[in-house]
């Protein structure tokens, strides 16, 4: 018959209603500033760099100031200085590296193309700042993160990374040791190649 | 059936004795006008005040029927949220566009509430508690309130805006379209107490059987039906959800509001709670027995008291569907107004002419066979219509985009 459906709308927000105030299980809402929700492990927004030693963060940097994420950047929010030892030679180390997540998009590709995997995605969202000049433009200092950090918020792609990372150093070592030991004892059915 | 005993307790004279007081103090040649002034001031403090309070439920209700605690941050429990409502629309710039009628537009909120506030004159909130005694108070009542329909409509017009005239008009056709319904509901109730004062229809609904059956006019079965259509013409008159179109938000801006901000806007709204009250209030008035207690033993509580207890519960309830339904299409409006509440309205006049014509019969056979028959006319045409407005109208079967 006509109007039973709105009763039956009725009696659904009456349960909500009284449902509400015994069941805190209904709440679909999250009282932001003092509780959180979580964020999923995939979730990514601005990047930061990744050091390996908590004891020296700016020395143990990943980054080796190539600057390929800089001119990768779509909005060019990037913007690195390699450091130069007195002779006027690279140091394999940025000397700034500034970033201005007023700019960034979030698109990932610094890290996609990083061949070091030191520049990552970070997850904090609360980063309002009252000036939107000087507030918003990260130097490295405020940029650094320890690799810990990085296991704490994307596991996953850490321990791969960890993984790849101790493969290639491992093999750097075998590399390093068959080269000494190629020194140490030179054959006598290869001649030396300066010969 | 018990006669009327008027007790008149201390607390029921309460407001008689502060008004005698307060004129007191000035010289007797004064005191009909600060009689009158004290009344508009009461009125006014009073169901402002409820207006403030009304918001803040309103948000909490719905928030808690949509499994949300509402707003929660501003004071202990969010109580202090009305003020910083408040403070902000009365800071907020007032603008008025360069080709608005500048004296209309500023008129339209001012003549709104003015009127909204004229029908609160004639409503008896409690025993002693009546502003005017009109003796044609229902038409008062409801002329005042048709005549806020022409503030609405002077928004739309001044706003010199395609949307706001657009939806003046709308809401135009809403609100002359839902008068009829909520005109011709109240005439049952004219008709069998025979008066058109609120008054001496408040007091014709102060008896009682067997003490705890209270004789209102909702008890009858024409003056059952004739709630029903009241109260649904209005939720309609007040443009509360489910009829909210004229300012929809999400179709039309604010319809006639769009060109309002600041104070001006919060005038609409102060107009459109002080609204929706007065209507409930008329609603309990007319059908639910005015300040008149339930049972013949709770008659100790002052009468103001039962009032605004009555006139709370209806205010609850248009949250509670305002909560459940959802907006109507203006074609379904129409067709609702036109095609059913107007035709069961008109049926309703023939089942209260018939039950006072059969008010003699007294036997029990023929008492039964006035209810059964008196039934049978309000339900009968209700669900012919309903089966007949509802044919060809299948039930909507959503479909989902495969998983």
């Amino acid at each position: 018959m006509l109007g039973t459906g709105i009763i039956q709308g009725l009696a659904a927000t009456a349960k909500n209603f009284v449902g509400s105030f015994h069941d805190p299980e209904r709440f679909v809402t999250v009282q932001y500033p003092e509780e959180k929700a979580p964020v999923t492990e995939n979730y990514r927004n601005f990047p930061f760099l990744v050091y390996d030693d908590g004891q020296d963060p700016m020395g143990t940097l990943r980054c080796v100031a190539c600057r390929i994420c800089e001119k990768e950047c779509p909005p060019q929010c990037i913007y690195i200085v390699p450091a130069v030892d007195e002779r006027g030679k690279p140091r394999k180390h940025p000397r700034v590296f500034d970033l201005d997540i007023s700019v960034c998009m979030s698109c990932q590709i610094c890290v996609e193309v990083c061949p070091f995997d030191a520049i990552k995605m970070d997850q904090t969202f609360e980063i309002a700042a009252a000036d939107r000049f000087r507030g918003l433009l990260l130097d490295k200092h405020q940029l650094a993160r320890p690799n810990d950090y990085y296991r704490q918020i994307h596991p996953a792609e850490a321990a791969e990374v960890d993984a790849r990372l101790a493969g290639e150093k491992r093999q750097a070592e075998e590399k390093a040791r068959l080269a000494a030991a190629k020194a140490a004892s030179p054959g006598p059915a290869r001649p030396p190649a300066s010969a | 059936m018990s006669a009327v005993p008027t007790p008149d307790s201390l607390l029921e004279r309460a407001p008689l004795l502060v008004r005698d007081w307060v004129s007191g103090l000035f010289p007797a040649s004064w005191r009909w006008l600060t009689g009158s002034l004290l009344a508009i001031a009461a009125v006014i403090l009073g169901f402002g005040l409820l207006f403030t309070l009304l918001t803040l439920i309103e948000r909490k209700a719905l928030g808690r029927m949509q499994n949300r605690p509402g707003p929660n941050r501003t004071g202990p429990g969010g109580l202090l949220q009305p003020i910083a409502d408040g403070i902000k629309l009365l800071v907020k710039e007032d603008i008025v566009p360069v080709a608005a009628d500048r004296p209309l537009h500023f008129l339209a909120p001012v003549v709104l509430v003015a009127f909204t506030l004229l029908s609160f004159a004639v409503i008896p909130y409690g025993r002693h508690l009546l502003p005017v005694d009109l003796a044609s108070g229902v038409l008062f009542f409801f002329a005042a309130g048709a005549a806020t329909e022409l503030a609405v409509f002077m928004a739309g017009w001044s706003s010199h805006n395609k949307y706001s005239l657009l939806a003046a008009m709308r809401a135009l056709a809403q609100l002359i379209s839902y008068e009829l319904p909520l005109l011709l509901a109240v005439v049952p109730v004219v008709m069998l107490a025979g008066t058109l004062s609120t008054a001496a229809i408040v007091a014709g609904q102060g008896r009682w059987t067997l003490g705890f059956i209270p004789h209102w006019w909702v008890g009858t079965p024409c003056g059952a039906a004739g709630f029903l259509i009241f109260m649904t013409a209005a939720l309609a008159e007040s443009n509360r959800s489910p009829f909210d179109l004229p300012e929809a938000e999400s179709e039309l801006i604010a319809g006639h509001l769009t060109e309002y901000s600041g104070f001006k806007y919060a005038l609409f709204f102060l107009a459109e709670y002080l609204g929706m009250t007065a209507l409930c209030a008329m609603a309990v008035t007319l059908f639910l027995g005015g300040w008149q207690a339930p049972c013949v033993w709770l008659q100790s509580i002052p009468s103001y008291g039962w009032f605004f207890l009555k006139l709370g519960a209806l205010l609850a309830l248009l949250m509670w569907i305002r909560g459940t339904l959802p907006r109507l299409r203006l074609d379904q409006l129409m067709r609702l107004c036109w095609k059913f509440l107007v035709p069961l309205a008109l049926i309703n006049l023939g089942t209260a002419a018939f039950w006072h014509l059969s008010a003699g019969w007294e036997p029990l056979p023929a008492r039964l066979a006035r209810w059964a028959l008196a039934l049978l006319l309000v339900l009968g045409p209700f669900a012919a219509i309903g089966r007949r407005l509802g044919a060809g109208v299948e039930r909507r079967r959503y479909r989902y985009a495969p998983s």
